[in-house]
C-alpha cells in the first residue's frame, strides 16, 4: 500500500500538469456516470421512436419536440416561463430586504441566517402538503377569516395559479436570500459612509452603491431560484392540480402514466433549451451593464 | 476674531455606557490644519465622526457648530464637508473618473462642468486624468488610491476636510511626501483641514495647532511648538516626544516658577506650577535633548544637577542617548548628537561617576492628570 502511495506521489510529481485532474477525479467520475452519461441517453431517446410499454424502440424522428408546436404543449412551456420568471422577481423582491435587514442586524445574524435554513429541516414535500391545510377550504386561512366575519363563503385557493405561485415562493425564497446576504455581509460599511459625505441621499446610496456591489448575489439568487422552479413539477401538481400543470408535471407523466419516454425526454431537452437561453441572455446584459458603466 | 469654522461646546458622547469622548470644547479657526492626536481609543475618531455626522452627540452632550450653526441632528450629506478615510473608501464598482464624480454628480453638477472640475482635481493631486481616469481603483496602488481618496474629496471644493489617518496605511517614504503636499494643499487652497492621526511626528510636521486626546478628553491644546516645549500633563509629555519624570514636594515658590525637594534631598527648580502650595507633591518633566551630562563636580551654576552614574549607552545614529541612574535607583536620559564622542576616551562610558544637568528653563511642572 505505501508501495502504490510512492509510486503514486512519484508519477504525479512528473506531471505537475495533472495534480489538478488527480483532484477533480472522484468528482468528476460520478457527475461522468450518474449525470453525463444519462444524460446522453435521453438525448438519444427524445429523437427515438416511443415503445407503448415504456422503453423506446430504434428510429429517428423529431416529432416529439415539433409536439410543442402544438397550442396545448406550448402553453404549458410559456406558463411554466412565466411562473418561473414570476416566482424569481416575487422572491427577489421580497428576499433582497430580508437579506439586506439580516446583513445589517449585527449579533443577531447568525440566528437570523439560521432561521432562513430552518424549512431545509423539512422535507419539500411536507410542506408543500402543510400549504394545503393552510389554504383548502376548510384550511386555517379561510377558516380564520370566516370567524373574524371578514368573509360568508371560503375563498378558493387551491387549483389556482397564485396558489401555485404562492408555493414557488415559499419553497425557493430561501435560496434567493443567501447569495444576497453572503453580496451584501461583504460590503464594507465604510462605503457607505463614503457617499454619504460626498452627499448621497439613503435611496442615492442604495441605488449607487449597495446595489451594484450586490450584483453578483443578485445574480446567484436568480438563477438558483430560476432554475429548480422551471422544472418543478411537486408544487403545482399539489397545489395548483390538473389546470396549473407545468412542464415538470409533463415530463413525469409521460415517463410514468403516459409511456412516452422519447416525448418526455424530449420535454426535459426543451426545458434545459429554456434554461440555457436564459442564463445566456442574463449573463449577456449584464457584461453590457458593466461596460455602460465603465 | 473672525468666526470659528468649527466649534465643539462641551461634546459628550456615550456608547453603551461608555464615554467615548467627555465634555471636550475647541474651536478650529478657517483655513487651519488643525490636528486630534492620542492613542487608540482615545476618542479622536469619535471626535471626527461627530462632527462628519456619524455619530450624534448624547440628548445633554453639548453642541457642534460649523460655520455658526448647530448641527448636531444634520446627517452627513446635509453638512457639505469632504473627508478622506483610512481605508480609502474608493467605490470598487466604479472607475477613478466616476469615483472622483461621485459627489458631483450627488450635487447636481451639469456634466460638461463636472467633466472639466474631475481632470483639475486628479491633476491637483498629481495623477494624469486620461491614464489614470478610466482605471478601476483595485488596478492602483495604495499611494495612487490614497490620491484618488483625496480628488474625490477636494473635487467638492469644501470649506471643510476631515482626514481620519488618511496615510497609515503607506510606507514611511510616501508617508513623509504626502504630509508636505497635504500641508502645501491645505496653505494653497485655504480650505480647513482636520487631521486625526495617532503619529505625533506627523502631528508636529503638518500641523497649526494639535489638540492631543487622553481617555476621551482633550489633554492639551496648541500649537506643536507650544504642545513639545510646555506639556500640561505627564501623558503629553510622554506621548509627544520623550520624556524625563522628576517627583519631588514643593519647598519654594517664586514667580513664574517653583522648586521642588526630591526624596534624596536634592532640589530641582521647574518653570510653571502656578497656585502650588508648600509641601505639595509634584511631577516635573525636561526633555532628554535638554539634559546634559558634566563631571561630577563641573556642573554649571544656576542649574539643577543631580549626581548620577551611567547605565547604558544607546546608539541611534545621527543621536545618542545615554541612560543614567541616579541616587534613588530612578533613571533620565540624556540626548545628544552624535559627534564622533564614541571615537575618542570619554568622561562617560558605563559606569562612569557623572552629573545630569539641565535648566530650569527646560524643566515644566506638570499638572495632575484628571481623573
Amino acid at each position: 500500500m505505501m508501495e502504490l502511495r510512492r509510486a503514486w506521489l512519484r508519477w504525479l510529481s512528473r506531471h505537475p500538469s495533472l495534480r489538478a485532474w488527480s483532484v477533480m477525479f472522484p468528482g468528476a467520475w460520478w457527475l461522468l456516470v450518474f449525470f453525463m452519461v444519462p444524460l446522453g441517453f435521453m438525448f438519444a431517446y427524445s429523437f427515438m421512436e416511443r415503445n407503448v410499454y415504456g422503453g423506446v424502440e430504434a428510429g429517428f424522428t423529431i416529432e416529439h419536440y415539433a409536439r410543442f408546436a402544438d397550442p396545448l404543449y406550448m402553453k404549458i412551456l410559456v406558463r411554466t416561463v412565466v411562473y418561473a420568471l414570476g416566482c424569481t422577481v416575487a422572491s427577489l423582491l421580497m428576499g433582497y430586504p430580508v437579506a439586506y435587514a439580516i446583513s445589517r442586524s449585527g449579533p443577531w445574524k447568525n440566528l437570523l441566517v439560521f432561521l432562513v435554513i430552518l424549512p431545509f429541516w423539512t422535507s419539500f414535500l411536507v410542506r408543500t402538503f402543510a400549504m394545503i391545510f393552510l389554504m383548502r377550504d376548510t384550511g386555517l386561512i379561510n377558516t380564520t377569516l370566516m370567524g373574524m366575519g371578514l368573509i360568508t363563503e371560503p375563498i378558493e385557493m387551491l387549483g389556482t395559479p397564485a396558489a401555485v405561485m404562492a408555493g414557488l415562493v415559499y419553497g425557493f425564497l430561501p435560496f434567493m436570500v443567501l447569495p444576497i446576504y453572503s453580496s451584501l455581509e461583504k460590503l464594507d460599511p465604510s462605503l457607505l459612509e463614503a457617499a454619504e459625505v460626498l452627499g448621497a441621499k439613503p435611496a442615492a446610496r442604495f441605488f449607487r452603491v449597495v446595489l451594484p456591489l450586490s450584483m453578483p448575489g443578485v445574480v446567484a439568487g436568480s438563477l438558483l431560484v430560476f432554475i429548480p422552479a422551471l422544472g418543478s413539477f411537486l408544487t403545482s401538481d399539489l397545489l395548483g392540480g390538473a389546470k396549473e400543470i407545468m412542464i415538470g408535471n409533463l415530463v413525469q407523466n409521460q415517463f410514468t402514466s403516459a409511456r412516452n419516454w422519447p416525448f418526455g425526454s424530449a420535454a426535459s431537452f426543451v426545458v434545459m433549451g429554456v434554461v440555457l437561453l436564459a442564463v445566456f441572455a442574463y449573463l449577456r446584459s449584464r457584461d453590457d451593464d458593466a461596460l455602460a458603466g465603465a | 476674531m473672525a468666526e470659528p469654522v468649527v466649534e465643539f461646546n462641551n461634546v459628550s458622547k456615550t456608547f453603551a455606557g461608555q464615554k467615548a469622548v467627555r465634555a471636550i470644547s475647541f474651536r478650529i479657526e478657517k483655513g487651519e490644519f488643525f490636528s486630534i492626536l492620542g492613542p487608540s481609543g482615545c476618542g479622536k475618531t469619535t471626535t471626527l465622526r461627530l462632527l462628519a455626522g456619524f455619530e450624534v452627540p448624547d440628548e445633554d452632550g453639548g453642541e457642534v457648530r460649523i460655520e455658526g450653526q448647530v448641527v448636531n441632528n444634520r446627517r452627513p450629506y446635509e453638512r457639505r464637508l469632504a473627508m478622506v478615510f483610512q481605508n480609502y473608501a474608493l467605490f470598487p464598482h466604479l472607475s477613478v473618473e466616476r469615483n472622483v464624480a461621485f459627489g458631483l454628480e450627488q450635487r447636481g453638477v451639469p456634466r460638461a462642468q463636472m467633466v472639466e472640475r474631475v481632470r483639475a482635481a486628479l491633476d491637483m493631486v498629481r495623477l494624469d486624468p486620461a491614464q489614470y481616469g478610466p482605471r478601476p481603483p483595485a488596478a492602483l496602488s495604495g499611494g495612487q488610491r490614497q490620491r484618488v481618496a483625496l480628488a474625490r474629496a477636494l473635487v467638492l471644493e469644501p470649506s471643510i476636510l476631515l482626514l481620519d489617518e488618511p496615510l497609515g496605511a503607506l510606507d514611511l517614504k510616501l508617508r513623509k511626501e504626502m504630509q508636505l503636499e497635504l500641508k502645501s494643499l491645505n496653505r494653497r487652497l485655504g480650505i480647513t483641514f482636520v487631521y486625526v492621526t495617532h503619529d505625533q511626528e506627523e502631528a508636529l510636521t503638518m500641523s497649526d495647532r494639535i489638540a492631543v486626546m487622553d481617555n476621551a478628553r482633550v489633554a492639551q491644546l496648541g500649537a506643536p511648538a507650544e504642545i513639545y516645549e510646555r506639556p500640561r500633563t505627564a501623558f503629553v509629555a510622554r506621548f509627544i516626544g520623550e520624556s524625563n519624570f522628576v517627583i519631588g514636594e514643593v519647598v519654594a515658590t517664586e514667580r513664574g516658577g517653583v522648586v521642588v525637594k526630591r526624596a534624596d534631598g536634592n532640589l530641582v527648580a521647574a518653570r510653571g506650577g502656578e497656585g502650588r502650595a508648600m509641601g505639595e507633591t509634584v511631577q516635573l518633566a525636561v526633555r532628554p535633548e535638554r539634559v546634559e551630562l558634566t563631571g561630577p563636580d563641573q556642573a554649571p551654576g544656576g542649574q539643577n544637577m543631580l549626581p548620577a552614574r551611567i547605565r547604558q549607552v544607546v546608539y541611534r545614529g545621527e543621536m545618542l542617548h545615554v541612560r543614567a541612574t541616579l541616587g534613588d535607583g530612578s533613571e533620565m536620559v540624556a540626548a545628544m548628537r552624535n559627534e564622533g564622542q564614541l571615537r575618542r576616551p570619554v568622561v562617560w562610558q558605563e559606569g562612569t561617576e557623572c552629573a545630569v544637568t539641565f535648566s530650569p528653563d527646560d524643566t515644566r511642572v506638570l499638572e495632575p492628570e484628571p481623573a
